[in-house]
């Protein structure tokens, strides 16, 4: 798996969620906080589409439900 | 396969959507909507009031032993009642059908219902659509999705979509009006894609198709698909009818696949795709049944009836066996023209005097 630049996907987690960058942790969870709902998850998606320049499929979308996990599924591009 | 697999989400959420034939599907959902009943009557006490009136939980026909015999929900009663086999704490989200008169269907889920719902709403599209998204035009307007008194079905319905896009254009403007120049750039820039379009059929019909026929523009794409949904009472009383619909579509906007699809908020998540042939199509998570509009005694395939959807998904409400208002013919299981596996039916229209509800429907 490759590194990826953590501060670059936390940084499109604040600004698309439109949160603090200190509740920007591993923990942080779709449908968990009161700000990451369906709406702000698609704005979410094309932050991190332009921020990385890649595109994801579906199931990556379906997948991302945590910051955690938005680090996998990123590092697969 | 396990027979505990049967009811472990993970597991059936993987099976191929249009790929278990009559007798697997049967070992499958036999298994799950019992458990279902049984998971219904313990958490939702006027759900176990509605079993004790057929004859307790415990009666052949809670335990039942092939699928078209579990006993179907009236869509109505979940107008009257707040029907949840989960606690108040544990909703996540309310959903409402899109009526247009009187009290509208009150559909609650907590997080692993809505979770479910979308992985199976995914994997069915992902069968017509791929897994790559794409660029993507709505025909609505934005701030149809921006409603936040709880959210309407027509929304769900765009928000559920919208996954499979990307880049998306809204083509019709707050007033629902055409916003010329931004499908015109949009169009102009991934004219060589695969467009994804989506929409009400109503909507597309008289706010996108004919509003673009006044105004004598034409397009050509290539490859576009088109999914709609929603309902067709409007479309007939304007008598158009899903030939005339697909022929208007290609003739203004070019190379287009048209599917229309049916689906409810009672039974999100759940969708019934039409194919190349013109037969809606049941997932291997769902399955049908029609009656009789009087004795409601299950009818024989070509016959015309009461619509009873099944499906394996529901568990935070009692909704795993709806009786609809909608009127249809199952026309064969297994063996449709276009390969896929499961039962296949068309719609022809909602019983009479009942309330207009669909998403196309009930816009004016």
């Amino acid at each position: 798996m490759t590194e990826i630049n953590t501060d670059k996907l936390a940084e499109a987690f604040v600004s698309a969620l439109a949160i603090d960058a200190a509740e920007v942790t591993d923990e942080l969870a779709y449908s968990q906080h009161p700000k990451w709902d369906s709406t702000a998850h698609m704005v979410l998606v094309a932050e991190i589409e332009a921020a990385f320049d890649i595109m994801l499929d579906t199931d990556d979308i379906i997948d991302m439900s945590s910051f955690a996990k938005a680090k996998e599924i990123v590092a697969k591009y | 396969m396990q027979i505990d697999d049967y009811n472990n989400a993970a597991v059936f959420s993987q099976f191929p959507v249009y790929g278990l034939n009559s007798a697997e599907k049967q070992a499958f959902l036999q298994q799950r909507l019992n458990w279902l009943t049984h998971h219904h009557a313990t958490h939702c006490p006027e759900y176990a009031r509605l079993l004790t009136c057929i004859g307790e939980v415990n009666s052949p026909m809670c335990n039942i032993e092939h699928i078209d015999q579990v006993p179907p929900v009236a869509a109505r009663l979940f107008k009257d009642y707040g029907l949840k086999s989960i606690k108040d704490e544990e909703v996540f989200r309310l959903m409402r059908s899109s009526g247009t008169s009187g009290r509208q269907s009150q559909i609650y889920l907590d997080a692993d219902s809505a979770k479910l719902q979308s992985q199976i709403l995914v994997k069915t599209l992902q069968h017509w659509l791929g897994k790559q998204r794409r660029p993507m035009l709505i025909i609505d307007a934005k701030e149809t999705m921006q409603n936040k008194n709880g959210m309407s079905a027509r929304a769900a319905g765009l928000q559920g979509m919208s996954f499979f896009g990307r880049n998306h254009c809204y083509a019709l403007d707050e007033n629902m009006q055409l916003r010329i120049d931004e499908v015109k750039s949009f169009i102009e820039q991934y004219h060589n894609q695969q467009i994804f379009i989506f929409g009400f059929t109503f909507i597309v019909w008289q706010q996108f198709i004919q509003a673009l026929q006044s105004l004598g523009l034409k397009f050509n794409l290539q490859q576009a698909i088109l999914i709609h949904g929603g309902g067709w009472k409007k479309m007939q009383q304007q008598a158009v009818d899903d030939k005339t619909f697909k022929q208007q579509i290609n003739a203004q906007l070019g190379d287009v696949s048209v599917h229309d699809y049916y689906g409810m908020v009672e039974q999100t998540g759940t969708i019934y795709m039409q194919c190349e042939h013109g037969h809606l199509h049941c997932p291997v998570w769902s399955d049908v049944v029609v009656r009789d509009i009087n004795s409601l005694a299950q009818l024989k395939n070509g016959q015309q009836g009461l619509l009873q959807v099944n499906s394996a998904l529901p568990t935070s409400y009692p909704g795993h066996s709806i009786l609809t208002e909608d009127l249809a013919v199952i026309h064969g299981e297994d063996d449709c023209p276009c390969g896929r596996l499961g039962k296949y039916f068309t719609l022809h229209g909602r019983v009479p005097n009942s309330q207009v509800r669909g998403c196309s429907d009930t816009f004016s």
